[in-house]
């Protein structure tokens, strides 16, 4: 090899992905934008904070197909934190398991979009979750399932740092460990915020690295802001050869990528002015 | 009246009643049964059925699902004393095409369980099999295992199908009829060596149907579970009094059986009474008082329940006495009402 064609190294693929992922990050939160948009308010913040996750899984770690939401070899992808439907909803657009042109039916009547995430609405929502503390659960009894049936499918499952207030996640962990459920990766965004304020003084949950592991999990924590962190750790919990559990934690800031929403204090569900959503997709625009 | 303080005190000595194990048999001293009559029809079914699985929250030999647990080690799965994760993840397994059978008792799936059941089964309608032990009064622990409202709480679930069946005949044919069923269903557990009681009546358990086991001109008595039992000796023994009772056994509690419940209270002219073993609120004499009045079919009407308190622990006989539903009581009862 003479080195004249340097884009075929692994650095260089890896910066093309990771392009490739931002530029996916982007499109997620302008369509997350748009939709906040029809409602004049919602969870737009966490959507924003976790778009680079979303992006990571739907455009690097989950097998699917977008023309066929349950093709039986596809990953499953939970949403246990059901108000984060719209973020969700946003990375299945861009993935193209959903219409662009739905989102003006966002949290509208007779919608296949409600505000919050449902199994049997949406093609691609896997759970109806909402009732935090259920996806995990869930997600034994799914992996348990596809090991039964000698799947290699992985099932993801995307949870909140709020979720980890409930005990039946921790019931979930303790579970995932004793059936050695390698087929399992948790997500859990951290971003610090649930309804009654800061998560860390609603019912403070560190130190979270250590705690997972205490129960017999993987455990990997990134900044989920930083899109390369995250795809390297996901990819690394896929690729791991030990018969257990595996979580990445991902600390997130919402409204990340729109910086007047970035700068709030409060953000678990917002209210934004009519004339800032615009301003919000100006700032997510290619040229910004 | 069911106040433990008020109750008088034993006037005579008798043979002291033991409380007994968790789980006290029901039958009476003599009576036929047959052991573990869950455990055996499912371990039957499942030999044909690749797709069932068996679940538990550290209950197996306490909802008689160790039969099932021996009989296919490989498809039963321990998940520990967590009914939430339980019933979520038997919700899950039924996401790829299994078919779970998940017991614990029935004061765990429907106090402690209630929104994983609500969410994560019921309301996609997943085919989970929820079989639970403890229905009712069956047993001497006290409210921390007496599940006395699990038919209210369940009632107001939709999907949820709800099945309180009477003896071993009922529970053997009822087991392959709800896993047929292709949605969620809750089924009542008599476990252990459980009374043989429908096999001298011409019956067959169908799912969502009420059965005429006895026809009888005064009374009509309309009942699940255990109690429908105790309406066929009540009924024996009234008989021998110069009162008929017809028995209308309605192991199906929802969807009840409104055509079939209408088309025998609608007779006229027989005192209704529906006998269960269940708190006095949200159970199937709510369920038939509704239906009868919904349509315009008004006879007399009474019922035989547990009352609307927690219930004292002690010996099943004498807790049965004390709050109406053993067969002495039954026959009191109607008798009263009759005024004879």
């Amino acid at each position: 090899m003479d080195g004249t064609d340097d884009s075929a190294t692994p650095a260089r693929a890896g910066n093309r992905l990771h392009a490739e992922l931002a530029r996916r990050a982007r499109n997620i939160r302008r369509h997350a934008v748009r939709m906040g948009e029809v409602q004049g308010q919602g969870y737009v913040a966490q959507a924003l904070g976790f778009a680079d996750v979303l992006a990571a899984l739907y455009f690097q770690a989950l097998r699917y197909r977008p023309e066929d939401p349950a093709w039986e070899d596809r990953d499953r992808c939970l949403l246990s934190m059901g108000h984060y439907a719209i973020a969700l909803y946003a990375a299945l657009i861009e993935a193209g398991i959903l219409p662009e042109n739905e989102i003006e039916t966002y949290g509208s009547d007779d919608s296949r979009l409600p505000m919050s995430g449902m199994a049997s609405y949406t093609p691609g929502m896997e759970v109806s979750g909402g009732s935090l503390g259920q996806g995990l659960p869930v997600a034994i009894g799914i992996c348990l399932g596809l090991k039964r049936k000698a799947s290699r499918s992985f099932v993801y499952n995307l949870l909140s740092d709020g979720e980890l207030d409930e005990g039946s996640t921790w019931e979930a962990a303790q579970s995932a460990s004793h059936w050695k459920l390698d087929n399992l990766i948790a997500v859990v965004d951290v971003n610090n915020q649930q309804a009654d304020g800061p998560s860390s003084q609603v019912m403070s949950f560190e130190p979270l690295e250590e705690r997972w592991r205490s129960f017999g999990w993987e455990v990997r924590r990134v900044d989920g802001n930083d899109i390369a962190a995250v795809s390297d750790a996901l990819a690394a919990m896929r690729e791991l050869n030990d018969p257990k559990p595996r979580v990445v934690i991902c600390d997130t800031r919402m409204g990340r990528g729109v910086s007047f929403l970035e700068a709030r204090e409060k953000t678990h569900f917002i209210r934004v002015d009519p004339h800032e959503w615009a301003l919000a997709l100006d700032e997510l625009s290619e040229e910004a | 009246m069911n106040d433990a303080q008020n109750r008088p005190a034993a006037d005579k000595p008798a043979p002291k009643l033991r409380t007994s194990a968790m789980i006290a048999s029901i039958a009476a001293p003599g009576q036929a049964t047959r052991p573990a009559p869950f455990g055996h029809a499912l371990a039957k079914l499942a030999a044909t059925r690749p797709e069932i699985v068996g679940m538990t929250a550290d209950l197996g030999k306490y909802t008689d699902l160790h039969v099932f647990a021996e009989a296919f080690p490989d498809r039963f799965y321990q998940m520990g004393m967590a009914e939430q994760v339980l019933m979520a993840a038997a919700g899950g397994i039924a996401r790829e095409g299994f078919i779970p059978f998940a017991t614990t008792y029935a004061v765990f799936a429907a106090r402690r369980a209630y929104d994983f059941i609500c969410l994560s089964i019921v309301e996609e309608n997943l085919p989970v099999k929820i079989v639970c032990a403890l229905p009712g009064l069956t047993t001497g622990y006290g409210p921390s295992h007496q599940a006395t409202e699990d038919l209210a709480i369940f009632r107001g679930m939709p999907n949820l199908t709800i099945v309180d069946p009477c003896d071993a005949v009922d529970i053997e044919q009822a087991v392959p009829a709800i896993a047929d069923h292709p949605g969620p269903v809750y089924m009542r557990l008599l476990r252990g060596q459980v009374p043989v009681v429908l096999d001298r009546h011409d019956y067959r358990f169908e799912l969502g149907k009420a059965k005429l086991l006895r026809d009888g001109g005064d009374v009509l008595m309309i009942s699940s579970g255990l109690m429908t039992m105790r309406s066929l000796e009540a009924a024996d023994r009234l008989a021998a009094d110069g009162i008929g009772v017809a028995v209308l056994h309605s192991p199906t509690i929802k969807p009840l059986d409104t055509a079939t419940i209408l088309s025998e209270a609608g007779r006229g002219g027989r005192l209704v009474v529906v006998a269960e073993n269940h708190s006095i609120v949200g159970g199937l004499g709510e369920a038939v008082a509704g239906t009868l009045l919904r349509a315009g079919v008004t006879p007399a009407f009474r019922q035989i329940a547990l009352p609307d308190a927690f219930l004292d622990a002690g010996a099943l006989p004498t807790l049965h006495d004390r709050y109406g539903i053993s067969t002495d009581a039954v026959v009191r009862q109607v008798k009263g009402w009759l005024d004879r």
